[in-house]
C-alpha cells in the first residue's frame, strides 16, 4: 500500500513506515493514558464488513422457504448480522441463489446480479444452485448458477437446512475476512462462456473487461 | 348422462373407465362441451384440468370436467388431430375462464394451437423456444435452445386464429395494453409475489387497470422429465412441486400409482399417511398466514407464524429427517415407521397450537389497519371462482363448496369427522380467515386419528420393478392450495407414458387479473398473498 506524501506537523511522512518509530509514538501516547491499537486498516474494514453482509433472496424455488425459516425467529440469521434481507440489488452484499435456475431466468439472474455494487457475492444455496440437482436432465435446467455469475460459495443440500445455510454463510464470512479491501484486488472466477450465446447473433455475449 | 352426450354427439365413443370417457372429432367438442356446461341439472362448469396429448399419431387433449354442484361428478373428454406440422383444435374459453392459460400451456408445450382463443401467446416457454417439449419426436439439443444472458424484449402482441361467420380461419393480432397504458413489471424477481412470478401491470394513477401475468421463470420441465423416470423415482419431483404441500402431493401420486397397480395400503400406513398430510396442512396455512400478514407489513406476524411452524417441521425432522420436502409417502405406504414419541410429540403441539390461534385472532385478525386492507378488496365471485377453477380456502372463501376430502374422500377422509370452511364474502379477509379456520379443522382430524394408529406394517410389500396396466388414471387430493390432481397415463411400462400435475395455484394465479383490477397497486400484493400461490407448482 503506498502512502501519499502528506504533511503532518511533527510526522514526517517516511516515517509512517518505520515501525519503531511507531512503536516510541504509541509508547508515548499510552503513558499520557490514551487507548491506540495498531492494526492494518483492512482489517478493520473486513471485520465490519463481514459481521454485516446483507443479503439479496434470489429465491426461485424450495430453498427460498428455508431461507425465510432461517431469517425467522428460531434459526435467527441476525445473529451473524445477516438479517437485513434488501431486496434490491443496490444494497445488498451477497445474492443467495436460493432454488433452480432455468433458461428463461437466466439473463434476469444475470442481470440481478450486475446491478449489484461491488463488493459483491455469490452463495449457490441447495442442489439446484450447485449443479441443476435433481432437474439436471431437464431441457429448461440451468445446470448451476455458476454458468451464469461466478458463485463465491456452495451449499448442498435438497434443500439445505438453516443449519448449512448458516455455515455455508459462515465460510463466506472467512472469505471475507481475508480480502484486501483497498486495491480492488478481489478475485472473480470467470465465466463459463459456452453458456453465453446471444440466440439472434449466435456469437458468445461479450462480458470482457469487467472482472479481468 | 349418456343420453345427453349421444344427443349432442350420436357417433361420440363412450367408454366407462375409471371415468366416463368420450371421445369426440375436434369440430363436435365445442358443442358437446358447451351442451354439458348448460346443463341445467348438473351443469359441468368446473374445469380441472386440460391434459395436451401426444399420442404418435395423433396430438390431443383430455378435458377433464366436473361439476360445482357435486364434485364427485367427473367425464373425460379426449379430442385429437391428426395433423402435426399445424395442429388446430376449438377453444373452450368462452365457457371456462380457466382453459385461457391452460391452453397457452399446451400450445408452448405439444404446439397445438385453439381456434378462438383471443390470446395464443406461449406460456411457461419464451416466445422464441424451438419445438414443443411434450412432444414425443421433441429435440432436446441444447444447441437449439442455448443458455444466454442476453436480455429478451417482452412483446405484448398476442396471435390469434379466429372462426369468422362463414367459418374461415383468420388469423390475427390483438395488443394487450392499449397504446398509452403506463405497464410496469412486477416480477420476476420481486419479494411480494411469493417467488418468481411476473405480473405486467397497466396502471391507471394508483389503480390496478390491467394484469397480464407471464411465467415459467421455474419452468423445471417436471412432466417431461417424469417420462423417463420409473414411478419410485418420481415421487421425489413432486414433493418439489408445491413445497408447502410435499406430504399432500405425494399422497396423491402415491394413491394414483398403487390404485392402478392394485396395491393394498395397510391401514398403519393410512393413518399415519393422513396425520402427515394434515401437519402439512397446517405448516402451509401457517406459512401461507406468515406471508400474507408480512406483505400487509406485519413483520412481527411473520415471525410468529414461522415459529409454531417449526413446531411441524420438528415432528417432520425426527419421523422422516426432512423439514421441508419430507420425501416420506412411497408406493405401498411410508418410507419407515413412525418414531417412539411421535404420538407424545404431536398431543403436545394441538393445545399448544390452539393457543396460539387465540394469539393471532388477538392481535392481527382485528387490527384496523389489517380490516382495512383486507375487507372488501380482492373480491371473487363465486361464479368466476368456478369458471378459473380456484379451489382451495380461496375458493371456499368465494362460498364453493369444494372440499375433495369431502367430496371425492379418499384415504381415512370418510371415517373422520371435519367442517368444510366456508364463507360466502369471497374477500381477502374471507380467504384469510378460512386459512385460520382450516388450521383448527386439520388439528380436529389429527386428534381423531393420533391415538387410534393401528398397530401392524407400515408398508405394503411391492414388486422392486413397478408396472402400471395399460390405461388412464386420475387421482386427486386436497392440498394446501386447493385441489392437487395427478393424471397418468401409461403404455403397461414402468414409466408413464404421459404425467400431468393439475396444480391449485396455477388457478389462483389466472385468477389474479380479475379480482385485482380497479384495486390499489398497493392491495395488489395483499390479494397475492390471500390466494397464497407457489410458483414451482404453476410452472412444474
Amino acid at each position: 500500500m503506498d502512502v501519499k506524501k502528506v504533511k503532518i506537523k511533527a510526522f514526517p511522512a517516511e516515517e509512517f513506515k518505520d515501525n519503531e518509530t511507531l512503536q516510541a509514538y504509541i509508547d508515548e501516547l499510552n503513558a499520557s493514558g490514551t487507548n491506540v491499537i495498531v492494526g492494518k486498516l483492512d482489517q478493520m474494514i473486513n471485520w465490519g464488513r463481514a459481521n454485516s453482509i446483507w443479503p439479496l433472496a434470489f429465491a426461485t424455488s424450495c430453498c427460498g422457504i428455508e431461507f425465510m425459516a432461517a431469517a425467522a425467529a428460531h434459526y435467527d440469521i441476525a445473529r451473524f448480522g445477516m438479517e437485513v434481507v434488501r431486496n434490491s440489488p443496490r444494497q445488498a452484499d451477497v445474492m443467495i441463489v436460493a432454488g433452480t435456475i432455468v433458461n428463461k431466468m437466466a439473463p434476469l439472474l444475470r442481470r440481478v446480479y450486475d446491478q449489484m455494487a461491488e463488493p459483491k457475492y455469490v452463495v449457490a444455496m441447495g442442489a439446484c444452485a450447485v449443479s441443476g440437482g435433481p432437474f439436471v436432465n431437464s431441457y429448461h435446467v440451468v445446470n448451476g448458477a455458476d454458468k451464469l455469475i461466478p458463485v463465491d460459495v456452495y451449499i448442498p443440500g435438497c434443500p439445505p437446512r438453516p443449519e448449512s445455510l448458516f455455515y455455508g454463510l459462515l465460510q463466506l464470512q472467512r472469505k471475507v475476512k481475508v480480502e484486501k479491501f483497498f486495491g480492488n484486488q478481489r478475485i472473480v472466477r470467470p465465466y463459463n462462456e459456452a453458456t453465453l450465446i446471444d440466440p439472434k447473433t449466435g456469437e458468445t455475449v461479450d462480458v470482457k473487461n469487467e472482472f479481468k | 348422462m349418456k343420453d345427453l352426450i349421444l344427443n349432442i354427439v350420436p357417433d361420440a365413443v363412450i367408454e366407462e373407465k375409471e371415468k366416463l370417457t368420450v371421445t369426440v372429432e375436434p369440430k363436435q367438442l365445442h358443442p358437446l362441451v358447451k351442451a354439458l356446461y348448460s346443463n341445467k341439472e348438473l351443469p359441468f362448469d368446473y374445469l380441472i384440468s386440460l391434459i395436451g396429448m401426444d399420442w404418435g399419431d395423433k396430438l390431443g387433449v383430455i378435458y377433464l370436467l366436473s361439476s360445482s354442484k357435486d364434485m364427485s361428478r367427473e367425464i373425460a373428454i379426449i379430442t385429437a388431430t391428426e395433423d402435426r406440422e399445424n395442429p388446430l383444435l376449438y377453444s373452450i374459453t368462452d365457457m371456462y375462464e380457466a382453459a385461457h392459460l391452460n391452453e397457452r400451456e399446451v400450445y408452448a408445450l405439444l404446439g397445438i394451437r385453439f381456434i378462438n382463443n383471443p390470446d395464443m401467446r406461449k406460456f411457461l416457454l419464451a416466445e422464441d423456444w424451438n419445438g414443443y417439449p411434450l412432444r414425443k419426436d421433441y429435440n432436446d439439443d441444447p444447441k437449439l435452445n442455448p443458455i444466454t444472458i442476453a436480455n429478451k424484449e417482452i412483446v405484448d402482441i398476442a396471435p390469434f386464429i379466429k372462426e369468422d361467420e362463414k367459418g374461415n380461419l383468420v388469423e390475427g393480432t390483438t395488443d394487450i395494453f392499449e397504446e398509452d397504458d403506463y405497464v410496469i413489471n412486477i416480477g420476476p424477481q420481486h419479494p411480494s409475489t411469493h417467488g418468481v412470478m411476473h405480473f405486467r401491470t397497466a396502471l391507471n394513477g394508483e389503480v390496478i387497470k390491467k394484469i397480464d401475468v407471464h411465467s415459467g421463470y421455474i419452468h423445471r420441465g417436471i412432466e417431461k422429465m417424469a417420462e423417463s423416470m420409473t414411478y419410485p423415482q418420481i415421487l421425489h419431483l413432486t414433493d418439489r412441486l408445491d413445497y408447502l404441500s410435499a406430504s399432500n402431493n405425494r399422497h396423491a401420486l402415491c394413491m394414483c400409482v398403487e390404485k392402478a397397480a392394485g396395491i393394498e395400503v395397510p391401514e398403519r400406513a393410512q393413518y399415519i399417511r393422513v396425520i402427515m398430510d394434515e401437519l402439512n396442512r397446517i405448516s402451509s396455512h401457517l406459512l401461507a398466514w406468515a406471508a400474507h400478514c408480512n406483505d400487509l407489513g406485519g413483520t412481527t406476524a411473520f415471525i410468529y407464524g414461522v415459529r409454531e411452524r417449526e413446531h411441524v417441521l420438528d415432528i417432520f425432522d425426527k419421523t422422516c429427517g426432512g423439514r421441508l420436502i419430507v420425501n416420506y409417502n412411497v408406493i405401498g405406504g411410508v418410507m419407515n415407521d413412525i418414531y417412539p414419541d411421535f404420538q407424545k410429540d404431536v398431543k403436545a403441539f394441538i393445545p399448544y397450537m390452539r393457543e396460539k390461534l387465540v394469539e393471532y385472532d388477538n392481535f392481527f385478525t382485528h387490527n384496523p389497519i389489517t380490516l382495512n386492507r383486507m375487507i372488501n378488496v380482492g373480491n371473487l365471485s363465486y361464479e368466476d371462482a368456478v369458471s378459473y377453477a380456484v379451489t382451495g380456502p380461496a375458493g371456499r372463501g368465494s362460498g364453493w363448496s369444494c372440499d375433495v376430502r369431502i367430496h371425492k374422500p379418499y384415504s381415512l377422509y370418510d371415517k373422520v369427522k371435519f367442517k368444510e370452511i366456508i364463507r360466502t364474502e369471497g374477500d381477502s379477509y374471507a380467504r384469510y380467515l378460512n386459512r385460520l379456520d382450516e388450521i383448527e379443522q386439520a388439528l380436529q382430524i389429527i386428534e381423531q386419528l393420533v391415538d387410534n394408529i393401528p398397530e401392524g406394517e407400515f408398508k405394503a410389500k411391492t414388486k422392486p420393478i413397478i408396472r402400471l396396466p395399460e390405461g388412464q388414471f386420475y387421482q386427486s387430493v386436497e392440498a394446501g392450495k386447493g385441489e392437487f390432481a395427478v393424471f397418468i397415463e401409461s403404455k403397461g411400462d414402468k414409466s408413464p407414458y404421459r404425467i400431468k400435475f393439475r396444480s391449485p395455484s396455477f388457478a389462483a394465479v389466472s385468477a389474479m387479473p380479475i379480482i385485482s383490477e380497479g384495486e390499489l397497486l398497493t392491495d395488489f400484493i395483499g390479494i397475492g398473498g390471500s390466494m397464497d400461490y407457489v410458483i414451482p407448482d404453476i410452472d412444474r
